[in-house]
């Protein structure tokens, strides 16, 4: 052996006589307390598998004497909740929409419910805040400016079929003519517009370019956004007067909804959610502050 | 005769990989076409030039050049891999890091696989590699069987499928299998290298010089054959063209999932427990210079880890679709699996008793005691998650993120650490290491690291279970998803700093092991420690 030696006291147990590139092993006993702990655990392993499904076997497997299933178990949990809640969802759906603020229990259930369902269904756009998220067109859900509006009903509605859908005939719809990418107006006249719309929303604008655009705006826009910009909740055209913007009031944000229009879609949720759970939806959002 | 024949081989080839290249039906296959043919090329290259000169091989040395090439490579990997773990972590921390110019490349979800792999695979599989290599030879007081060619082959076989592997997850041609991730074509290089790699390990214990072999030989050949079945089995695919990366597996469903976490779970089982506990029996008895604690203990729980281990793999499929009683065994077979993985630990640590003060002395062994004390904790939290009742708080959540680093980190990086500041100044013939001071630094920086990192995301993996189960009286969840990545803000950003410790903790290694070779004096004219003993 080329390699050094270990060393040794004399005093110790001794080795197995073995030795590989100078390592030894000695011959010491397997610690009492490690052998013990494992064959707890083994005696354990052994009852709980008798206790708890475990075996496979030639036809099936061994079910445990204990008769726990975790499917089971949460179906039963699942069951209870149901039953729980039985009597206040018939009551949600069978009220009147406007009425269910009215009964301080079925209001807290729904409000709840419909945190619940906004949080797993709707927050991944409109944030889990409510507050949408400007630069993508997500609405913001807590002022009281509505695109197809803030009442019980209009939100019902909303929320059971959607926005542009194109899987629900009933979803709402709406589509703004591309002014630039399809030729409708020129680049000049966008240009005059954009100024006009920065103008009407009291913003920082060219004047003479302003006044050029009334024309366009009346020619063009003024039929879904109202004479002075005033907006149309039926087909869902925007308020251009006040300082709530979808897609940002720069005039990079307004010269590219123009010239490209936008075309929001919110899916329909009919179908997927049942009619409680959009009732419940319906009603939280109706109940962080904008609701008419 | 030979040249020729490698030549032939070598230029076959690189013709078909050109060809595999034109024809290639995405970017990521086209890649790794073009990497085969260059690598086939440059070998070509390199086998021309020495046709018909003598190969000299002093069979008196041990093959030790593969062993100081893996002795660099295994520190370069694990730079690469622990720098990309800090990206992504700081990319979990800042979202604003996935940067839109690299969607698609640089972003987390290409770079997780990325960080994962360039961890387990490039580094700890280098460093098996290598100290396989090392080990075996010393143990069993032989060269390595198979010549000179078949470990050349192995090693750099294994480099060009972390090199494969790499391009090809950036470009997007994972088969989408968590560690497992390599595309078809990939795989089978891997399977033709393993199957070197064990006839190497084989050959060289069947003609060995020492009556018995060695306890971490029997670690090592338990690693390199059951990832050979498991990498067998869960690869097994449908090319959807011999020119393209995708895959269909033959398996589907929970089918298919459990045969992915039978794999994943002894993926950690056997390359990451028992591939470094054959490590660790040789290195940590050498540094310490004392026999091994036990010889029963460790037969005892080499048999008991290696049968037990392989039924763990349900736990990772608690509460889906996988059958309740798959599910009951893998948490049984787990819990029994606490005190057999605790045979490693006492076998490492009771090795030095009587040597105790060496703690103090020598930071090398320090390192050393500190990887088997994170292997220790992490087999006993890895039980304790795999009971069901825990395992329903901490599945999903970053628990599992802070239990996997706590074994990769302290457990596998820190026994790497220790071989590399054993192997490099007896590799290079040197005196001793460049400096004790940056290795004490090293050790510190990088267990305060993994302190950090562990402890924060304990924290965020419980509160995340928490707040996911939280419910109000009607049973409605009260927190929605978003609320909990919010929550966890702090905390990743401490995980961040964590990996930054660990990450510079590594560097201060690679600056001192680089110096131990530039600066250090010779030992000795002749280095001793490559000598194969003489009959």
């Amino acid at each position: 052996m080329c390699a050094k030696k270990v060393t040794k006291p004399p005093h110790e147990v001794p080795t197995t006589g073995h030795e590989w590139d100078g390592i030894q092993e000695y011959d010491n006993p397997m610690p009492r307390w490690w052998v013990w702990i494992f064959y707890a655990t083994i005696i354990w392993g052994i009852g709980y598998t008798v206790a708890y499904p475990a075996w496979p076997w030639l036809n099936g497997v061994t079910q445990g004497v204990l008769g726990y299933n975790a499917r089971e178990a949460v179906a039963a949990d699942i069951a209870q909740m149901d039953a729980t809640n039985a009597a206040v969802k018939t009551q949600l759906v069978s009220v009147d929409l406007n009425a269910i603020g009215e009964d301080e229990a079925l209001a807290s259930y729904a409000s709840r419910a419909g945190a619940a369902v906004f949080k797993t269904t709707c927050a991944q756009c409109h944030g889990a805040g409510a507050a949408g998220v400007q630069s993508l067109g997500y609405p913001n859900l807590l002022d009281d400016d509505w695109l197809w509006g803030g009442s019980m009903e209009e939100i019902h509605q909303t929320v059971a079929h959607g926005i542009r859908s194109t899987t629900d005939a009933e979803s709402r719809y709406s589509e703004m003519p591309k002014f630039g990418t399809d030729g409708l107006l020129e680049k000049a006249q966008i240009a005059e517009v954009v100024e006009y719309v920065l103008q009407i929303s009291g913003q920082e604008h060219d004047a003479a370019l302003a006044s050029a655009g009334g024309t366009v705006y009346a020619d063009n826009c003024s039929a879904c956004h109202g004479a002075a910009g005033e907006g149309d909740r039926s087909q869902g055209a925007p308020k251009l007067t006040d300082a709530v913007w979808l897609y940002g009031n720069s005039r990079e944000a307004i010269n590219d909804s123009v010239s490209k229009a936008r075309f929001g879609v919110m899916p329909e949720w009919a179908g997927r959610l049942t009619e409680d759970q959009i009732r419940a939806v319906s009603f939280y959002v109706h109940s962080l502050g904008g609701g008419e | 005769m030979w040249d020729y024949l490698k030549l032939i081989v070598l230029g076959a080839i690189a013709v078909l990989a050109a060809i595999a290249a034109n024809y290639a039906r995405d970017l990521a296959f086209m890649l790794n076409a073009i990497e085969v043919m260059v690598v086939a090329t440059i070998a070509f290259l390199w086998v021309l030039r020495g046709v018909g000169e003598p190969k000299r091989v002093n069979q008196g040395e041990y093959n030790d050049g593969l062993i100081r090439w893996g002795v660099f490579l295994t520190t370069f990997w694990g730079i690469v891999g622990f720098l990309v773990g800090v990206v992504i972590a700081a990319q979990l921390a800042w979202p604003w890091l996935n940067f839109e110019a690299l969607q698609g490349v640089g972003n987390f979800g290409r770079l997780r696989p990325l960080h994962t792999s360039a961890v387990i695979f490039a580094f700890c599989g280098t460093a098996l590699i290598t100290s396989a290599f090392y080990v075996v030879q010393r143990t069993c007081a032989v060269r390595l069987w198979g010549g000179s060619a078949l470990p050349n082959f192995v090693f750099w076989g294994w480099q060009l499928v972390i090199l494969l592997a790499a391009t090809s997850y950036v470009f997007g041609g994972s088969q989408g299998k968590e560690y497992a991730e390599p595309a078809w074509h990939i795989d089978i290089l891997i399977t033709v290298v393993w199957v070197g790699f064990l006839a190497i390990f084989a050959g060289t214990i069947m003609k060995r010089r020492e009556p018995h072999i060695y306890v971490a030989n029997w670690f090592y050949l338990a690693f390199i054959i059951t990832i050979a079945m498991l990498h067998l089995v869960n690869n097994m695919a449908v090319p959807v063209s011999f020119f393209g990366s995708a895959s269909v597996q033959v398996t589907s469903g929970v089918q298919d999932a459990m045969i992915q976490w039978w794999y994943g779970h002894n993926a950690v089982g056997f390359f990451l427990t028992a591939g470094f506990l054959g490590m660790m029996y040789y290195f940590v008895p050498k540094q310490a210079e004392r026999p091994v604690y036990s010889y029963k203990l460790s037969i005892i729980h080499f048999w008991a880890i290696i049968f037990l281990y392989i039924w763990a793999g349900p736990h990772h499929l608690h509460y889906t679709a996988l059958p309740e009683w798959a599910s009951t065994l893998g948490m049984v077979f787990s819990i029994i699996l606490w005190m057999p993985s605790w045979g490693g630990m006492i076998n490492g640590l009771m090795t030095l008793s009587g040597a105790w003060d060496k703690l103090r002395t020598d930071p090398v062994i320090r390192m050393m005691v500190a990887a088997v004390a994170f292997y220790g904790m992490a087999t006993f939290e890895g039980p304790m998650m795999s009971i069901k009742a825990v395992n329903s708080l901490s599945h999903y959540t970053d628990w599992t993120i802070g239990h996997v680093h706590s074994g990769a980190l302290g457990w596998n990086g820190l026994i790497t650490f220790g071989l590399l500041y054993y192997l490099t100044p007896r590799l290079w013939n040197r005196a001793g290491l460049y400096s004790l001071r940056l290795v004490n630094w090293h050790f510190w920086l990088a267990t305060i690291g993994i302190v950090l990192y562990a402890a924060s995301m304990w924290v965020t993996g419980i509160m995340e279970g928490l707040m996911w189960r939280e419910v109000d009286a009607n049973g409605f969840l009260v927190n929605a998803f978003a609320d909990t990545v919010a929550a966890k803000y702090p905390m990743n950003v401490v995980r961040t700093l964590g990996g930054l410790m660990f990450l510079s903790g590594a560097l201060i290694m690679a600056y001192n092991l680089w110096m131990t070779v530039k600066a250090q004096p010779a030992k000795a004219a002749v280095n001793a420690n490559d000598l194969v003993p003489a009959a």
